[in-house]
């Protein structure tokens, strides 16, 4: 009798998780069919086949540019924040200092902090710095947003590492920045990977401080995408969209890869 | 293969050795001195203060008093990447991202040694380790006793005058256990260094060491070799920690110039002059009468005591068969208990619950000491 009440019970709970999962996802890969058309119009469902999108990437200079600038900003980001991010997380798990709560709570701080407020307070700064509209001042904004998840990322290892390997390694005769580069750094490379990949993605579709950022000469990806958009729908913007979600989507399987304990591997 | 640069006098020297952690005193007024070749067991219960002494010479701690001479120079102040210390952790602290042989060039590579020496280094560790195929593996690849073997192969490869073990083999069951224990002692020995040895097993201490330290709450209670300790225990404290001990309590009593008796009610033992003079207690003072469960007989209560015997009537209340040996558990008259332990030979008499006897011991096997809790 329980069985044949738990036949149906199952089929639902399936079929709901499966709309869920159609929920999450359909806005998403939606894009992805749409990018092929042959149509002039960004539309779905999509007629035809046709690669002249991702043709018009390579060859439109608006968006070849916009997309060389995201990289470039979003390169920058990666390595800036992720040996900041490194650093502070060695500070905060290491180091003996006063107000090593509040220091931890300030770096954190961006990730509560609405994006707007943010994206506003850096505008007003950075057209004072003179950095407003440039690559430099992308990168420090995007460096500030990405370093709690390095230190988050880092932090985690950091606790997870025995702490007597560094207390034997000085034992053995390595000085602080032996033990650092030899056996410190090492053991905690899967988090400072995955912290420096979550620095990645979060510049490179990061919209919203961008705009207050860019400028029409200095736009990255997801800003053209965002002006596209309000003036003409054209499916190169679908294109882009694919391949920004091919970057992202490689990076977090990389990411479940270098994540997985040592032992699995 | 033996210590580099070892001078004259003692490999190691603590004097007045402190630790405040808050106003937690975990060590206190220790003082040590380890000669060349010394094998030296810091025994004691967790919590009193060994590993904290370990760890301050290894320099990972900093004492709130004292000064640590290591090889005739003051290491006080000297980071532990300057001690030339070797030291083996109980949970071997082996580096997971480099193979066996990569642990143990690792000290070399820091002191500049050249990658032939390294080579040569390396090929004579792995064999006084006995683990001369395994150079390759990952840490992850081996069992607990051979990570064990390359930590130690690791901490004395750069021939070390001192060598630091802090419980190496307490993660490790019995039986391998006694085999590394026995490889540590020949290692040691073949190397000529000294080794100061952190346990809270006193078998694996009176086994290993040349001399033992019993740490209780920070000090040193008492400082000898395996023999002294269990023969002549200077306090309860090393009476109970260092094999099975039986103590009678009860009051000293002066009997003319040198001999005395430990009295309780309604029996009373006698006590050798030597015993006497080295607890020197007053006579009516609280006493505790110490007694291997090993030296007692036991008599029918019908039989003469012999000559120069202490001996006191029981019930026997227990009976446990120990194969080799038999225990039995007695209660005095008063309510104390008495463990006697005999070895089996086959014709002895075998007593039963119940009976009542007589148990007698050689005066002189009898350890008189004050009882605090008197």
């Amino acid at each position: 009798m329980s069985d044949s009440w738990r036949q149906p019970r199952r089929i639902l709970m399936a079929g709901l998780g499966l709309l869920t999962v159609l929920y999450l996802l359909a806005p998403t890969l939606v894009i992805v069919p749409m990018s092929f058309t042959e149509s002039r119009i960004l539309s779905f469902p999509p007629q035809g086949f046709s690669l002249e999108w991702y043709e018009r990437i390579a060859t439109d200079r608006q968006w070849s540019s916009a997309f060389v600038n995201s990289a470039q900003v979003a390169v920058l980001t990666t390595i800036t924040s992720t040996v900041l991010g490194t650093l502070a997380a060695l500070a905060l798990a290491r180091g003996r200092f006063p107000g090593k709560t509040a220091v931890n709570g300030l770096i954190l701080a961006p990730l509560i902090v609405p994006i707007v407020i943010v994206g506003i307070g850096m505008f007003s700064l950075y057209v004072r710095w003179r950095i407003g509209g440039s690559l430099v001042g992308l990168v420090l904004a995007h460096t500030a947003l990405a370093v709690p998840f390095v230190v988050v990322s880092v932090s985690a290892s950091l606790r997870s590492m025995d702490r007597n390997l560094e207390l034997a390694a000085a034992n053995l005769g390595a000085n602080p920045r032996q033990t650092f580069r030899r056996v410190t750094l090492p053991i905690i490379l899967p988090g400072v990977i995955a912290g420096a990949i979550f620095a990645f993605i979060t510049s490179w579709d990061e919209v919203v401080v961008a705009i207050f950022l860019t400028s029409a000469r200095f736009r990255t990806l997801p800003v053209e995408m965002w002006e596209q958009v309000r003036q003409a729908v054209d499916p190169t913007v679908a294109a882009v969209a694919t391949t920004l979600l091919v970057v992202t989507t490689v990076l977090l399987l990389i990411l479940l890869v270098v994540r997985r304990p040592v032992a699995a591997r | 293969m033996s210590a580099e640069g070892a001078h004259e006098g003692p490999a190691l020297v603590l004097r007045n050795l402190r630790k405040l952690f808050g106003s937690v005193v975990a060590t206190d007024d220790v003082d040590l001195e380890v000669p060349h070749g010394e094998f030296l067991t810091l025994l004691g219960p967790s919590g009193s203060g060994k590993t904290t002494t370990l760890r301050m010479i290894a320099g990972f701690t900093t004492p709130s008093g004292c000064t640590i001479e290591i090889d005739g120079s003051d290491m006080t102040r000297v980071p532990p990447h300057r001690r030339n210390v070797g030291m083996v952790f109980q949970n071997y602290a082996l580096f997971p991202h480099m193979t066996a042989s990569e642990n143990i060039a690792f000290p070399l590579q820091m002191r500049g040694v050249s990658r032939g020496t390294i080579r040569k280094r390396l090929d004579e560790v792995l064999r006084l380790v006995k683990l001369e195929d395994f150079g390759n593996r990952y840490p992850r690849e081996l069992s607990g006793g051979q990570q064990q073997r390359i930590a130690l192969a690791r901490a004395v490869v750069f021939r070390p005058c001192l060598l630091l073990m802090d419980e190496p083999l307490g993660a490790l069951d019995r039986k391998l256990r006694e085999a590394l224990q026995l490889e540590i002692m020949r290692v040691g020995r073949d190397l000529g260094a000294s080794i100061l040895y952190v346990t809270h097993d006193q078998e694996e201490a009176l086994l290993m060491s040349d001399r033992i330290a019993i740490f209780n709450k920070g000090r040193i209670e008492q400082l000898g070799s395996g023999e002294d300790l269990y023969d002549r225990p200077a306090s309860l404290f090393v009476a109970e920690f260092i094999g099975e001990s039986n103590i009678i309590r009860g009051r000293f009593e002066r009997d003319g110039r040198a001999a005395g008796w430990v009295v309780g009610t309604p029996w009373r033992c006698q006590v050798g002059p030597d015993s006497v003079q080295r607890a020197d207690l007053d006579g009516g003072a609280a006493a505790a009468l110490v007694v291997r469960p090993h030296l007692i007989r036991i008599l029918a209560l019908t039989d003469d005591a012999p000559m120069h015997a202490s001996v006191v009537d029981g019930t026997i209340d227990e009976v446990l068969y120990l194969g080799a040996d038999r225990k039995y558990g007695l209660r005095l008259a008063d309510g104390q208990h008495v463990t006697v332990r005999e070895q089996r030979q086959g014709n002895e008499r075998v007593w039963a619950r119940g009976d009542a006897v007589r148990v007698t011991w050689a005066v002189d096997d009898g350890v008189l000491l004050a009882d605090p809790a008197g």
